[in-house]
């Protein structure tokens, strides 16, 4: 292999160069049009266990993806490897490669006026650099918090602080660059609590992410939060098989509103293969029903100044008291639909875009948590799920559950070894109450939710 | 394929990395290894008719670890330069801040791996993309041509060509070239508002040529098409505890995610697991024993060492019923005092070493798979599966059946909607009462994931009878 020529420092500090040689190199081989992405990063992660270090992992890394278009023709590719010689191999390779596909008429940058003009500072970056120390220590107090919390906490699965830094360049062939920088700071605990009588363990996880470091909350909350949620499974039991009001904790309901978000993008629709085809317009949940995606939250977790080609993202209405208002869509999928892009293209170098969600929320009712479970006679409160019981084309829906049984309003045990089925279109319909309990704890979030009747399967 | 690599194919020296090795020599680090990859992922997809998509993407780096008691210092780097090596070993010995040992490291040298699973020309890993493309169109003519109602056909063809080389702080170098491919084909059937989806796939460590043979991409796609167009007709699947009948094959993804992982060694060293200390007791009846086999050719789970060096092996997990032991990465068995299984594994460069599973089946039992549906007044035969989970430490485990059939009076009836299977791993094996004399290998298409890192599994099964087991149905 030949020798490597490392990228210069001064390169390495804007891609844009880069970018833009590497796409004149493509126009040279035959491209008419062609997009690049260039992302690098460096994350430290530690992991403590029971008081010691567990686990410690450094790394920097980089990578540029190519995607060219000959004609109709498309082809993309990917490379860590950013020395002269890999660069133009890449390229050749690209070529070659988007001259053996077939031609797919609706393919294609955007328009050139299409994109985006402005780049506003969504305040993601934070340039604090936390030392191994203090990441060791953060862990060490979050596990340590666990234990304190309840005796019944006898053992861990960690803890885990993560602090990563990246920046993203994506440059095309109309003259487009854009470029941000976004950082995150996460802890995360997963204590592991035993019943002292049948010596039965369940563990449970806490976990927050951050932009900011300064914005989260204390490494001992996150324990004891953890700690609680693993303690409370202890003794969990199973339930009989029945019909029964189901309430969804922030978590899960978030999953379930994952699910929606998956049935109303580009790709699943335009391929026939989502529940929600030909619904636009209509009513597809309960009038309490209002869905966002919000690009430009300010310091939000999936918030970007542009999206994967280069588009300015949005806020986009997707359902507003029950009617699908919007798909989300990229170019691509959205030209298969015979609709514009909503600013949703997701972009992970080396792959064609795809859709994704930005920050993906369901609005806040009035009723909090305890009220909505105060509302059920006989009913469960669901806190975890597991599997992959879902399709996407019929909406059917069937997975594992765990939570708590809920007797005249109160929560009475908890539940575990069940599942909970339906279909996605008659649950988004029956979700009776819309909890006021949001936080932003991920890309897609929800306050909680209840459906006011589910089949759950047990003895 | 097992020819010897040479380590400058990744661009470093034996010398640089004996010195990186020697950087990790400090008196508390065990053990240190150096993991250089470079690794080539192809893919081609087709929708709505034509071949639209291809890509491609090469990484190359190395992961460079250093253990320390129960501690692991890893680093990992794109950069292969002397100084990219020295920064990542300086970074991996962190947990072990103590003076230099007292001896240098060994230069690594050079051993043959003990066997050859996939042998394999690269010209025959690298076929033309056009070549590829036909076998694509191919897959969507066979599909439309099964049944009109097949409205979409989507196929992708994906090939990884992986160049692996482990220098280890025991003096080892070994070196491994992986290839990796596998077929997925997912139709949609529609007949008025009612559409359905089935998917097959299948693949290996094995030859473009391995696709063709006897039609075998033709097999997929009728399969594919066959599922999608079962599932028009398919009514509401029953809910509650029931006997299942698995056929063979792919439903060993019961044996992965009900026992399996609860069997991988960290778990059990950090005593997290549902099966820890049950080595030496029940934990399924006397007609159940389950292997871990890495060593099967071709097989998609197979390799011919771990990502440690060490050769695969096959490790009895349940011999007749009774537990007999844990598959095993190097840092594991150290601490454990248990036997080395040839289980470390890691998706890449950037992943740390964790146990992990290769081929995971069941032994063939001795029933007729007739007998064994016959024998159930009222339940569910379960034939195709999608993805399962399980939570470790309390053993609760899932998976979603995606074909499966109704049992009515010891026949196969009515085919019903997919539906989640939940169990509880150190118990469900005890209900298995039957197994049949069909034991089948899955065709290769698992991927398992475990701490955000993928690889590449098998799982295996006989026709077995599970005599109660909570189906996820809607249907009371």
């Amino acid at each position: 292999m030949a020798k490597k020529i490392s990228v210069p420092v001064e390169i390495a500090n804007g891609y844009a160069q880069l970018a833009s040689d590497v796409l004149a190199r493509a126009k040279t081989c035959g491209a008419t049009e062609a997009d690049i992405v260039v992302a690098d990063g460096e994350t430290l992660s530690v992991q403590v266990r029971v008081g010691a270090v567990d686990r410690l992992t450094k790394a920097r890394e980089k990578r540029l993806g190519l995607r060219v278009f000959i004609g109709k023709r498309s082809a993309t590719t990917s490379t860590s490897d950013f020395s002269h010689e890999s660069l133009e191999r890449l390229v050749e390779d690209t070529c070659t490669l988007a001259g053996a596909v077939v031609e797919d008429t609706v393919s294609g940058l955007p328009d050139a006026a299409q994109m985006a003009t402005d780049q506003p500072n969504l305040d993601l970056y934070d340039d604090t650099v936390l030392d191994t120390e203090t990441q060791i220590d953060w862990a060490k107090r979050g596990e340590a918090a666990a234990f304190a919390t309840d005796k019944r906490v006898t053992n861990s699965e960690g803890a885990e602080f993560d602090s990563s830094s990246g920046r993203v360049v994506l440059a095309n062939s109309h003259g487009f660059v854009g470029s941000y920088k976004s950082s995150s700071f996460s802890l995360s605990v997963s204590p592991i609590a035993t019943d002292s009588e049948t010596g039965a363990m369940q563990r449970d996880a806490w976990y927050e992410v951050q932009r900011k470091f300064g914005r989260l909350a204390s490494a001992e909350s996150i324990g004891q939060e953890a700690a609680k949620r693993a303690v409370r499974r202890l003794g969990a039991r199973k339930v009989s098989t029945k019909r029964i009001p189901v309430v969804f904790d922030q978590e899960t309901a978030g999953s379930l509103l994952a699910n929606l978000c998956g049935a109303v993008s580009g790709y699943g629709l335009y391929k026939r293969a989502s529940f929600l085809l030909d619904k636009l317009g209509q009513t597809i949940a309960s009038e309490l029903i209002t869905v966002y995606d919000d690009g430009r939250m300010v310091g939000g977790l999936g918030s970007r100044p542009f999206d994967g080609e280069g588009l300015a993202t949005r806020k986009n209405t997707i359902v507003e008291r029950g009617v699908l208002k919007s798909y989300m869509l990229d170019t691509y999928s959205g030209k298969k639909l015979g609709l514009p892009s909503t600013g949703n293209a997701s972009r992970s170098v080396g792959e064609s875009p795809s859709v994704g969600p930005t920050n993906f929320y369901l609005v806040p009712g009035t009723k909090r948590a305890q009220e909505i479970i105060g509302s059920v006679k006989d009913g469960l409160y669901i806190t975890e799920l597991i599997g992959f019981g879902i399709n996407m084309v019929t909406g059917d829906y069937s997975r594992g559950a765990a939570g708590f049984w809920i007797e005249n309003g109160e929560l009475a045990y908890p539940v575990e070894e069940i599942t909970i089925a339906g279909n996605l279109k008659q649950m988004l319909k029956d979700i009776e109450i819309v909890g006021s309990d949001l936080v932003f704890r991920g890309r897609i979030t929800s306050p909680t939710l209840k459906i006011s009747e589910m089949m759950v399967a047990g003895n | 394929m097992s020819d010897l690599i040479q380590l400058s194919k990744f661009g470093v020296t034996e010398f640089e990395a004996q010195h990186a090795l020697d950087r990790l020599n400090v008196r508390d680090v065990d053990y240190a290894d150096l993991y250089f990859e470079s690794r080539t992922s192809e893919s081609v997809s087709m929708e709505e008719g034509i071949v639209k998509r291809a890509a491609k993407s090469i990484s190359q780096g190395v992961g460079v670890r250093a253990t320390a008691g129960e501690k692991t210092g890893f680093a990992y780097s794109d950069e292969l330069t002397k100084k990219d090596l020295e920064i990542a070993a300086d970074t991996a010995r962190y947990i072990a801040n103590s003076p230099k040992g007292d001896s240098p490291a060994p230069v690594p040298t050079q051993q043959r791996p003990t066997r050859d699973l996939y042998p394999m020309e690269q010209a025959k890993a690298e076929v033309a993309t056009a070549e590829r493309v036909a076998l694509l169109n191919e897959i969507d003519a066979e599909a439309r041509r099964y049944d009109p109602r097949i409205k979409n056909v989507l196929a992708s063809f994906n090939t990884e060509y992986k160049m692996v080389a482990v220098a280890t702080s025991d003096g080892t170098l070994v070196t491994d070239i992986q290839p990796l491919s596998r077929l997925q084909i997912t139709c949609i059937a529609e007949e008025g508002d009612n559409r359905q989806v089935g998917s097959f796939g299948g693949g290996g460590r094995v030859a473009f040529e391995f696709y063709r043979e006897g039609g075998r991409h033709l097999d997929y796609a009728r399969e594919a098409a066959r599922e999608a167009i079962l599932n028009l007709s398919a009514v509401d699947a029953p809910a509650g505890v029931m006997p299942v009948v698995l056929s063979g094959g792919w439903p060993g993804i019961l044996l992965h995610e009900a026992i399996g992982h609860g069997l991988e060694a960290d778990f059990n060293r950090k005593k997290t697991s549902a099966f820890s200390s049950l080595v030496g007791k029940r934990v399924a009846s006397d007609v159940c024993t389950i292997v871990d086999d890495g060593t099967l050719p071709s097989r998609r789970g197979s390799l011919n060492m771990d990502d440690e060096g060490t050769p695969t092996s096959c490790t009895t997990l349940i011999e007749k019923g009774i537990l007999r032991g844990y598959i095993t990465d190097k840092l594991n068995a150290r601490l454990m005092g248990i036997p080395l299984t040839g289980n470390g594994r890691r998706e890449n460069y950037q992943s740390v070493v964790l146990p992990r599973m290769t081929n995971t089946f069941m032994l063939a039992g001795e029933s007729d798979p007739q007998d064994i549906i016959r024998s159930v007044k009222k339940g569910l035969y379960a034939v195709s599966f999608g993805g399962g989970q399980v939570d470790i430490t309390n053993g609760k485990f899932v998976f979603s059946a995606s074909e499966a059939y109704l049992i009515e009076d010891g026949q196969i009836t009515k085919p019903v909607k997919g539906a989640t299977l939940i169990g509880n791993g150190p118990e469900i094996l005890t209900k298995v009462s039957m197994v049949g004399h069909d034991l089948k290998l899955d065709n290769g298409i698992g991927t398992c994931g475990k701490d955000g890192q993928s690889v590449p599994v098998g799982v295996g099964l006989p026709t077995i009878k599970i005599d109660e087991i909570t189906v996820g149905g809607t249907r009371s």
